[in-house]
């Protein structure tokens, strides 16, 4: 890029290859040149034209012929013999890929071109900063990262960051409040039972589990059947004992138990963002008990 | 002169005023060719109506029998478009929210005149995973997938499963225990979405240290849902993605199935 701010110099170089490729026509096919002059071939290039005009005035310091902006191929001082060039103003201007295509070719019909970086540079591309291509690079890629993080930013969209939801903590009440069995007065709200027991299976103490009323089978709520004592789901039929084993129906494995333990007022605390499950040992665990 | 198709004009009201009709800027104006009896005619027919030129200028004698076709596709389209004037219609009544979607669709059948059409929407709507289906099985019986086809096929597999989601989300709606709990289930599925489901195969490895970056509240089936369970959220979602978003998929697919229908040759024929 450091080379590329350089062509502030090398443009006005550039600039009569315009003038002198219409300056080759006009030398080599007299005939034409009416032609050419009324409606010249530089003239049929949108961008080659304007450059042509505006260049000798917008840049004073190269354009030694005061009167020679008129005609482009007069501000050339000299150097005409290179007529392999011919075809690239036509081609120039009009896309950028024709325009490297067309530069491309330029350096392999005249490997006699004086520098490559000016060859392959467009004859209209004299920002001093960047090359066109470069500038096109930059926009892109500007265009490409703003957009990604737009879309980015619509994907979180879907995801509110404040939930409507029932927390996964609550407080229960006291121990003393629960008789031994299942409870079901959080069933409703937070998805809970609350069961005490004389004699757990994996603690063999008494105290209080927290069985979640999610079927393990495929996500509905089972009921519990007082007169049968079990959980029932009325989905499919699957079946648990109340310590959460499941022993009728398709479901896979034991309902799941959250988190419980005693809050720092004495009541009893259900974390449903810990799990536990039966099949994988972590029934053991102290937390999954409340010892009372 | 009298040789020629046109139609000589007798001196009737009706012949004057068609003929002061047709001449009319109005008239001129939309319908740009001429009468469609010649072969150009009926072709500049085809190609100057933005519908009709989805279809193909001609078709050979096999793509209207019943026999090889079924219209399994055409039965397709149109319960597509009753499907859209009942669910429209049914949007003037249908509340999405928590309080209101069960009275409403109660409502919808108690207190609207013409309480069937709800029933139209929902039979319609099974009808139409039917008919797809078989148009599936048509087109697979008959080698109609095979090359130049292959992408229309891939069109009609998706649409396929647009179809199957405007079910899965219509079924949502009612509010009632069936729709709450088949959503339940149905859309539990998305917890097993490959790295995108916390449930799903890699998406224990999508971790920051201890911090897991897919989980129960930032996965698939929460975008899904929009919470954690078949909540308000979920109503809501299922209702703008079922009366908004997929048709709208669907529709430019099917003007693209259609269109390439015509650009692969017509209705395949009999092999």
């Amino acid at each position: 890029m450091a080379d590329d701010t350089k062509p502030e110099t090398a443009a006005p170089k550039i600039i009569p290859q315009t003038g002198e490729a219409t300056k080759a026509a006009v030398t080599t096919e007299s005939p034409v040149d009416g032609k050419i002059a009324s409606a010249p071939a530089t003239g049929a290039n949108p961008a080659a034209t304007p450059h042509a005009t505006t260049t000798p005035a917008a840049r004073p310091a190269p354009a030694p012929a005061p009167a020679a902006a008129a005609t482009p191929a007069a501000a050339r001082p000299a150097a005409a013999p290179r007529p392999p060039a011919a075809p690239i103003p036509d081609l120039a201007g009009k896309t950028t890929t024709v325009a490297s295509i067309g530069g491309a070719a330029a350096v392999k019909a005249a490997p006699a071109a004086t520098a490559a970086k000016a060859a392959t540079r467009d004859p209209d591309d004299t920002s001093p900063l960047l090359t066109r291509r470069a500038w096109m690079g930059l926009a892109w890629g500007a265009f490409s990262a703003a957009s990604a993080a737009a879309l980015a930013a619509t994907g979180r969209f879907m995801f509110p960051n404040v939930l409507n939801e029932p927390p996964q903590q609550f407080k229960a009440g006291f121990p003393n409040e629960y008789g031994i069995g299942v409870d079901e007065r959080w069933k409703e709200k937070f998805g809970v039972w609350l069961v005490r027991t004389a004699d757990d299976i994996e603690q063999h103490a008494g105290g209080f589990y927290a069985l979640l009323t999610v079927c393990t089978h495929l996500g509905c709520t089972p009921n519990y059947l007082s007169a049968e004592n079990k959980f029932k789901c009325p989905c499919h039929g699957s079946g648990y004992r109340l310590t959460g084993i499941n022993f009728e129906g398709p479901t896979p494995r034991p309902l799941e138990r959250a988190r419980v333990a005693l809050a720092d007022d004495g009541q009893i605390l259900v974390d449903k963002s810990r799990k536990f499950q039966y099949e994988l040992g972590q029934w053991k665990d102290p937390d999954a008990f409340l010892k009372a | 002169m009298a040789d020629t198709k046109t139609v000589t004009p007798k001196e009737g009201a009706g012949t004057r005023f068609w003929n002061w009709l047709t001449e009319t800027q109005v008239w001129t104006s939309v319908f740009r060719h001429d009468r469609p009896d010649t072969d150009r005619g009926r072709v500049l027919v085809m190609l100057s109506n933005v519908f009709l030129h989805l279809h193909p200028v001609r078709i050979r004698k096999s793509g209207v029998k019943l026999r090889y076709t079924w219209c399994m596709g055409g039965l397709s389209f149109f319960l597509f478009l009753s499907l859209t004037l009942t669910g429209l219609l049914l949007m003037f009544y249908y509340r999405p929210t928590l309080e209101y979607a069960y009275t409403d669709i109660v409502g919808l059948r108690e207190h609207v005149p013409l309480g069937i059409m709800r029933e139209m929407h929902r039979w319609g709507a099974h009808a139409m995973v039917i008919t797809v289906w078989l148009h599936m099985f048509r087109v697979f019986m008959t080698g109609s997938y095979k090359p130049p086809r292959e992408f229309n096929w891939s069109v009609g597999v998706i649409m396929l499963v647009l179809t199957l989601l405007l079910s899965f989300t219509g079924y949502l709606l009612p509010w009632d225990q069936l729709a709450i709990w088949a959503i339940t289930v149905g859309s539990g599925m998305a917890r097993a979405t490959p790295f995108l489901g916390h449930e799903g195969p890699g998406a224990s490895l999508l971790r920051l240290g201890d911090v897991p970056l897919i989980h129960a509240y930032d996965d698939a089936r929460f975008a899904l849902l929009g919470g954690s369970f078949v909540g308000e959220g979920a109503l809501l979602r299922f209702y703008v993605l079922h009366c908004v978003g997929l048709p709208l998929v669907i529709a430019v697919l099917m003007a693209v199935h259609f269109w390439r229908v015509r650009k692969d040759g017509g209705i395949s024929g009999p092999l």
